[in-house]
């Protein structure tokens, strides 16, 4: 079957007949090019959605206290709710199994400035774990860290609108800047894809920041970040669990609708999963139509290929082939043919995707790729199809008598 | 060597039965060279079939060197066609994109014989029917006399039992035709047996036993003294 002669005899064949070979390579190639490009584009539709929606870490629970509406142990309602900072150190201790960090958010207005340049913007006190809620981009210098929080240092990070505002084109790192009368190291800068608010942002230690306050240890809100791999129902598990830790530990009634509120990113992931998923059900539905387009083209041409070469089987028949051999030569010759051309189209699709890259941002296409094995599973069910295409025809054509066969003409 | 006995076939044609060949007896022995003759529609080319195994009779017995010819499936009777018979066709039958020697040897590709081989052989039988010098030519390079000697020494690679010829100089002029049967009657003189159908009596005559059919049965057979077609040649 693999011998040297089949394959000779099947350059042969496609040597002398260039017209039907290449016609049938073009339409494997095409078919498996169009399929890699298409769904490359798919894949690259679904990175600009992933980066449109997906500004912030989405692994995240918001925790605000509020205010009381029922009695409990002795406290009336309407009582305000405080975090402190030990709500931070147990929530990271007794929950260390799902939780990935915690970190407070001191939120205040503040007139900032620099030299003669001075303007009003938001500084949040934060820990270094806020970095991963916003994913904020730190483009020079380094955000918040640990010893900043332990030494109450006034360091400051400030967005790149900010840098721009005030230091023009001057390097603003190391240099200083006065928040209400006080004044903060910058070290660091930020961009944040969150858009041009977000980047109008100072970020200083909460810890020097509740110093400055006057030697508080109040929160205004607690941000968590889980582990992504609890998925979808463990982050609303989380939630409630946290909500009822809360309230025992600040002895609200755990039937109060209020007291403590607790913002779940999960659920607006879930949302956007599902958005994703949709187009990922798109692109593949795309590309397999693409796919069986393919293997019709492939079908026909076979057909074509066997019903022309009709007489030319029946001669062979007339000399000894069996159908055995009739059938071997014409699948082997197809599965050659569908064999090239498909690399020669997968390698051309995945060219032109690398070729494209980002040069469709424009478009919404960000990065489009194909998974190497998506490809080549691709690659593989048409050379399945294009095999069978081949099969069904070189059998009925086998079956052919001879002198059915050689009667035209 | 050839044993046909009452041999009947008909074909359906638009369900109304057509009766072809209405029991052929027939025996052919070693060596001979028969001219089957008759008018179109005898059933001259189904018998041909049949002989060749191209065909199934509806009945009767068709024994080949005393191998019984019956119920064969298309994997034996290929077998046995490029054991036991060379065709010779009208129409040459030659594989258009292949050169005279790639279609001479392809019957021993068939029986898997090794590639220098097959060309050493085909080469050699081109030779024998004087075409040593165009085994590299496709059969469109080639003239209709040199076609059928392709399609002669095809016949031939596999030193097969009997020569089948249907009509082999239907469609050559008369001079490239009597050149033809010179060289038939020349592998004939070797030793082959050769049977040809043909509807002109001058190359019946140039055979050495006509039988004439008609309506599907066999109205005469006769043994004849053979004209040499080399006579008529130049």
């Amino acid at each position: 079957m693999w011998n040297r002669d089949r394959w000779r005899e099947i350059f042969e064949t496609l040597r002398k007949n260039k017209l039907r070979a290449s016609l049938s390579s073009f339409t494997i190639a095409l078919g498996i090019f169009i399929f890699v490009t298409l769904y490359g584009f798919g894949n690259g539709l679904k990175n600009a959605f992933q980066e449109f929606f997906l500004d912030d870490a989405t692994n995240t629970l918001w925790i605000y206290p509020a205010q009381t509406t029922k009695p409990f142990k002795g406290f009336k309602s309407r009582r305000n709710i405080e975090f402190k900072n030990d709500d931070l150190e147990d929530i990271q201790t007794d929950f260390s199994l799902f939780v990935e960090g915690v970190t407070p958010r001191i939120s205040r207005g503040a007139q900032v400035s620099y030299n003669t340049e001075s303007n009003a913007y938001t500084v949040r006190a934060v820990g270094p774990v806020h970095q991963l809620i916003e994913k904020s981009l730190v483009y020079a210098g380094r955000y918040i860290n640990q010893i900043d929080i332990e030494q109450y240092s006034k360091h400051a990070v400030i967005g790149r609108l900010v840098a721009k505002d005030l230091f023009k084109s001057e390097d603003p790192l190391g240099k200083f800047v006065i928040i209400n009368d006080i004044a903060f190291k910058v070290v660091g800068l930020f961009y944040d894809q969150g858009g041009d608010n977000e980047e109008r942002m100072v970020y200083i230690p909460y810890t020097t920041q509740q110093r400055l306050l006057g030697g508080t240890d109040r929160i205004d809100q607690i941000v968590l970040t889980f582990r992504p791999e609890i998925g979808y129902n463990g982050a609303l598990q989380l939630e409630a669990n946290v909500k009822r830790y809360l309230k025992r530990k600040h002895f609200i009634d755990p039937e109060d609708p209020a007291g403590i509120y607790v913002r779940n990113v999960a659920s607006d992931l879930k949302q956007n999963q599902d958005f994703a998923s949709v187009l990922q059900y798109i692109v593949t539905f795309v590309g397999m139509g693409t796919l069986i387009a393919g293997i019709i083209g492939i079908s026909n041409i076979m057909v074509y290929v066997v019903r022309e070469r009709t007489k030319e089987l029946g001669i062979r028949k007339a000399i000894g082939a069996t159908p055995k051999s009739i059938i071997g030569m014409i699948l082997h010759e197809s599965i050659f043919i569908t064999t090239i051309a498909g690399y020669l189209g997968l390698f051309a699709g995945v060219g032109t995707l690398a070729m494209i890259g980002d040069k469709l941002e424009d478009f919404f296409i960000y990065n489009p790729q194909i998974q190497l094995g998506t490809a080549i599973f691709a690659t593989f069910l048409l050379i399945g199809f294009g095999g069978i295409a081949g099969y069904i025809p070189a059998k009925r054509a086998a079956r052919i008598k001879p002198i059915v066969a050689l009667r035209d003409e | 060597m050839i044993e046909l006995k009452d041999i009947h076939k008909s074909y359906n044609l638009d369900s109304n039965p057509l009766h072809v060949l209405k029991g052929i007896n027939l025996s052919v022995e070693e060596g001979e060279m028969v001219a089957i003759m008759g008018a179109s529609g005898s059933g001259k080319s189904t018998m041909l079939n049949i002989l060749g195994m191209l065909d199934e009779s509806d009945a009767g017995t068709y024994t080949l060197d005393n191998n019984p010819i019956v119920k064969l499936n298309e994997t034996k009777a290929a077998q046995y066609r490029n054991k036991f018979l060379g065709f010779v066709f009208q129409s040459f039958n030659l594989i258009s994109y292949k050169t005279a020697l790639e279609n001479v040897s392809l019957p021993l590709y068939y029986q898997g014989l090794h590639r220098k081989e097959r060309q050493t052989k085909a080469k050699e039988q081109l030779t024998k029917v004087g075409l040593g010098e165009r085994t590299h030519h496709i059969p469109s390079e080639l003239s209709g006399g040199e076609k059928q000697r392709v399609a002669i020494a095809r016949a031939l690679v596999t030193n097969p039992m009997v020569l089948l010829a249907d009509e082999p100089t239907g469609a050559l002029d008369t001079k490239t035709s009597y050149e033809l049967m010179a060289l038939l009657q020349e592998i004939n003189e070797q030793g082959k047996t050769i049977v040809v159908i043909t509807h002109e009596s001058d190359i019946a005559n140039m055979c050495k036993r006509i039988v004439y059919l008609r309506d599907g049965l066999i109205v005469e057979d006769k043994k004849i003294k053979q004209k040499k077609a080399k006579d008529y040649v130049e």
